[in-house]
């Protein structure tokens, strides 16, 4: 019974963060939290009786997905710069007549 | 407003067809026919203590080499992408540098990081855990190292040797189980010894530090890549 309760809770966290994932404005919260529904994910596991796929979900889903995400996100914002400065370096050739 | 509607009658959909599998999970107290059989079998024919290992390492250790080559032809992918020639020279270059804090707890944890993922494959088929669960812990400690230097290099000719060598060994030994054994993959190549010693199972523990040491040299060359540096 107290495995149920857990479970329960584990699940509503895993919902809580998937939807906060969603919700949220802010890209990195939103990585942070879908790595949250993954480390939920492996207690449920655990809780479940299956260790095995606890440890490759806390390690695979909420450790390196995240940091392979958090990397892609710091990439992309670095193209980002790069165009917008490219924008400000040769406004005219750009802006003419898109805005 | 159509697709609203559309998107919440697909959410409901999808909520009425898995009702039933949320009413089902859960712990259970009996396992099930199959479950049973491998219960039973496993550590009577192979000697493995942790009968999951027993079953991705042998009973479906052909699905488990399709996974590494899934993983080796992902991890050739994403080295082929993500090279400085196609992500630009201005990829590189004004990275602040690491804390104190973060160095010196590099320079302490990498070590045991390393040795922690080492004993999870080496014990694979004692304890939870085996060769993918390993590879991640060590390609953690590249991380942490990645992060403390981000100066430093990989040596990208061990790893890519490593991940050679495992690979063909892990093959080997599938080979020589179809030759001396029952068949490709069979374990018991070598005396299945005592259930629980860290010497049993067979090849069982050779073949999961084989893929631990693929799949940590694998993931090690991603977060490497993923740094973009790499000429």
């Amino acid at each position: 019974m107290a495995i149920d309760i857990a479970i329960i809770v584990a699940g509503a966290f895993m919902v809580a963060s998937g939807i906060g994932a969603i919700a949220s404005k802010s890209l990195v919260v939103s990585i942070l939290l879908s790595g949250g529904v993954s480390l939920a994910a492996s207690v449920v596991f655990l809780l479940m009786g299956a260790p095995d796929v606890a440890m490759t979900e806390a390690a695979i889903g909420s450790g390196l997905t995240t940091v392979v995400f958090l990397y892609a996100l710091a990439r992309s914002r670095q193209a980002d710069d790069e165009d917008s400065n490219e924008r400000l370096e040769a406004p005219a050739s750009r802006s003419g007549g898109s805005k | 407003m159509m697709r609203k509607v559309m998107v919440t009658l697909a959410i409901i959909g999808f909520a009425f067809a898995l009702l039933p599998l949320a009413f089902r999970a859960g712990v259970q107290a009996e396992p099930g026919a199959l479950a049973t059989e491998y219960l039973e079998t496993a550590p009577r024919e192979l000697g493995a203590a942790n009968v999951v290992t027993a079953i991705v390492v042998s009973y479906r250790g052909f699905d488990t080499l399709g996974e590494v080559a899934v993983l080796f032809v992902a991890t050739a992918g994403v080295g082929a992408m993500l090279t400085r020639k196609r992500l630009g020279p201005a990829a590189v270059g004004r990275r602040k540098p690491a804390t104190e804090v973060l160095r010196t707890a590099t320079g302490l944890l990498t070590g045991l990081i390393v040795m922690f993922g080492a004993y999870i494959f080496m014990h694979g088929h004692l304890t939870p855990g085996g060769g993918f669960q390993g590879g991640v812990v060590i390609a953690t400690a590249v991380l942490l190292n990645v992060l403390a230097a981000p100066e430093s290099h990989l040596a990208h000719g061990v790893m890519t040797a490593v991940e050679a060598l495992s690979g063909a060994a892990y093959v080997a030994i599938g080979l020589l189980g179809a030759f001396l054994a029952w068949g490709f993959l069979d374990p018991r190549v070598m005396p299945t010894g005592s259930i629980g010693s860290l010497v049993s199972a067979g090849t069982i523990p050779l073949i999961y530090s084989a893929i631990g040491l693929k799949v940590g040299a694998e993931l090690s060359g991603i977060i490497e890549a993923l740094k973009g540096d790499r000429p």
